[in-house]
């Protein structure tokens, strides 16, 4: 199966044995905890996908929309000035940020968006937190001419206020959610609801791999493409596998499609990285991994964060993509498994390698992605020169200019 | 008397809904107290979650509001107790499936027959993830009860109806729970369906709201489950129970 000479033509929706069992469970976590209004259409989705994925027709188009509209292949770029702070280690990274709206969410919007035509669905809804994937959604729901109705957390339409304007230019509706903590799981929530009652004419374009099968099975097969790219470059341009690939992780959709290139190649370590927000010790953070324990949330088991009555806590990071009290099932499997491992990073770490990467490689990241970056370091010093890490860098930065400016005070007089 | 063979008995009957804590759980104990001796058949105990995914605005809020107020599945479970003891109508708890893992299924299961609790909902478990909750439960002494919808196939409705007891909880609108000007177009065409599929009496609710919606329901269905509208009453500080008598004679 382990390919080492560079050539690499899988598209990410092969069969394979890390498919989640016909029930959707990666080991025991997964599933489908959702009301019954909803059963019928998870079914309908698994059925086209299972269909889709052996397509030609489809995997082919899906193929043509991702290089010839989306920029894929995305770039392998070498961080030299970076690696000079991470323990001298060669530091690659993956850039998602280049492909068309700013992050590796299009890759999963394009192929969900091609499943709605397919399933003759013209309305689609869709969550977001950052507005990443809003955008994302926003942008494949145009180029298809596709209904687009966005639920957005009402304090992530106030700290990414741009992207919201991005959203409606691009036609979509947002509709700011005012729920409980009034970010991504309450926006999550909203867009199940709006689901149950409009479930025969509307898909819904969940933008990670958590929630109900086949969510987590499907965002992850059209993120694989990234570490099926960067498999390759790697072998191409650095001569060798990584040691190490890192990614940040929220629900877990970039790391998840990074990681799957690699998870055959056992002497990689796969390393995860999620948002200590204020520090662990605060309370106020997103490391669901890290500190939470196995419940059900949005339809499929997995770790969670939680009180001891089984309510949900909220999950706070400066960046308003990764503050998820939940995260993708498989990413724990791969957590009590072993193959894979997470830690937390805070948001001054974080806010750091921001700059950092900013100063050395003249390349703004998204906050989510710095928390990548971060982790990076950490790992750099840990392997020293012999090192190779590669990072997944799943998104711009320019959405997180407002709140990069208020936290290095970069406007202003005394700027 | 059994769960099924008290809705089974002569015509439509109404299943009020409360929110254990909203506004607080004294509220909750004193009100249900009062509804379960007023000829209702059933009523039905939500326990509150913060991320009620099948509830509309209305009980979302009440919800929010009992958590705020410091309600914990324990209090939820004394006060139906204190209802229960009133031995007038059996009491159904409806919760989501994360608070009963939180406080250990097989021990949620013991706690809830203690307090004399008839049945258990948890619209966010289908029949195809239910087989160790539901076993837990029915093994002490509890009924368990599945929703079908609109959208359910007719192999889907068969399978909810064979693995619940007590009743089969029809939804009656494609959507969440709270008021609707109107009910599935064929509401008795669904009923019809899903009373075709088993010997269980069958209670419709979600977006049943008003006397005129129950009455809609006569000779379709054994029971009529009203939430939302109740819980309004409590929202705006009135006592339910002149709605409830309304709702009541809408039965007959």
């Amino acid at each position: 199966m382990t390919e080492h000479n560079g050539s690499d033509d899988r598209t990410g929706h092969e069969h394979d044995s890390h498919d989640p069992d016909e029930r959707g469970y990666f080991g025991e976590f997964g599933g489908r905890f959702i009301p019954e209004a909803l059963i019928p259409a998870l079914e309908e989705l698994s059925a086209e996908y299972d269909k889709a994925r052996l397509d030609p027709d489809f995997v082919n188009e899906l193929l043509r929309l991702l290089s010839d509209y989306a920029g894929r292949p995305s770039l392998l770029t070498e961080a030299p000035r970076f690696a000079r702070h991470a323990g001298g280690a060669q530091i690659w990274l993956k850039r998602e940020d280049l492909n068309h709206t700013g992050s590796h969410k299009i890759n999963n919007v394009l192929g969900q968006a091609l499943l709605t035509k397919r399933m003759g669905k013209k309305r689609v809804i869709a969550e977001t937190g950052a507005g990443q994937h809003g955008v994302a959604t926003a942008t494949a729901c145009a180029l298809l001419d596709l209904d687009c109705v966005i639920y957005m957390g009402e304090v992530d339409t106030e700290r990414q206020a741009l992207n919201v304007a991005r959203m409606r230019l691009l036609g979509a509706e947002v509709v700011p959610v005012k729920t409980g903590s009034r970010t991504l799981k309450d926006a999550i929530n909203e867009a199940l609801r709006d689901w149950v009652t409009n479930v025969e004419t509307t898909h819904y374009l969940l933008g990670t791999a958590a929630a109900s099968h086949p969510f987590p099975l499907m965002v992850r097969n059209f993120h694989r493409i990234i570490g099926i790219e960067a498999r390759r470059q790697m072998l191409a341009k650095a001569g060798r596998l990584p040691d190490a690939v890192a990614a940040c992780v929220g629900g877990g959709s970039n790391a998840i499609g990074i990681f799957h290139g690699f998870i055959d190649d056992k002497d990689v370590r796969l390393v995860g990285y999620e948002p200590a927000g204020h520090g662990i010790e605060s309370g106020e953070h997103g490391a669901t991994l890290s500190e939470g324990s196995p419940g059900l949330l949005h339809g499929s088991r997995s770790y969670l964060l939680q009180d001891e009555d089984g309510q949900i806590t909220e999950a706070y990071s400066i960046s308003a993509g990764l503050d998820y009290p939940g995260v993708g099932p498989e990413h724990s499997y791969l957590k009590d498994s072993g193959r894979a491992e997470y830690y937390s990073v805070t948001d001054d770490e974080a806010m750091e390698a921001f700059q950092l990467l900013s100063r050395t490689e003249g390349i703004i990241p998204a906050i989510e992605s710095s928390h990548a970056l971060a982790g990076a370091i950490r790992l750099g010093k840990e392997l020293g020169p012999d090192g190779v890490i590669l990072v997944s860098l799943s998104g711009r930065g320019d959405k997180d200019m407002d709140t990069a400016a208020k936290f290095f005070g970069l406007v202003g007089e005394d700027a | 008397m059994t769960l099924a063979a008290r809705l089974k008995q002569d015509g439509l009957s109404l299943i009020p809904y409360l929110m254990a804590g909203h506004p607080d759980l004294d509220t909750t104990r004193e009100v249900g107290r009062k509804l379960v001796n007023t000829g209702i058949a059933a009523i039905e105990l939500g326990i509150p979650y913060s991320d009620p995914l099948a509830d509309g605005p209305v009980i979302q809020r009440a919800g929010q509001r009992a958590l705020d107020a410091g309600t914990t599945t324990e209090g939820c479970l004394e006060v139906a107790a204190d209802i229960a003891a009133e031995q007038a109508a059996p009491v159904i708890l409806m919760t989501y499936v994360n608070p009963v893992l939180a406080y250990g299924p097989e021990r949620f299961a013991r706690d809830a027959a203690e307090a004399g609790v008839a049945g258990v909902i948890i619209p966010d478990v289908p029949v195809e993830e239910s087989a160790d909750i539901a076993r837990t439960i029915t093994a002490a002494g509890l009924d368990t009860v599945f929703l079908v919808a609109p959208t359910s196939p007719d192999e889907r409705i068969v399978a909810a109806a064979t693995a619940s007891t007590g009743f089969v909880y029809c939804v009656t609108v494609t959507g969440i729970t709270g008021s609707r000007s109107a009910l599935h177009p064929d509401v008795h065409g669904l009923l019809a369906k899903v009373r075709s599929h088993t010997d269980l009496p069958v209670a419709a609710g979600f977006g049943i709201s008003s006397a005129e919606q129950v009455s809609l329901l006569r000779e379709h269905a054994d029971a009529a489950i009203v939430g939302s509208a109740i819980v309004n009453e409590l929202d705006a500080g009135r006592d339910p129970g002149p709605l409830v008598r309304e709702l009541l004679s809408a039965c007959k």
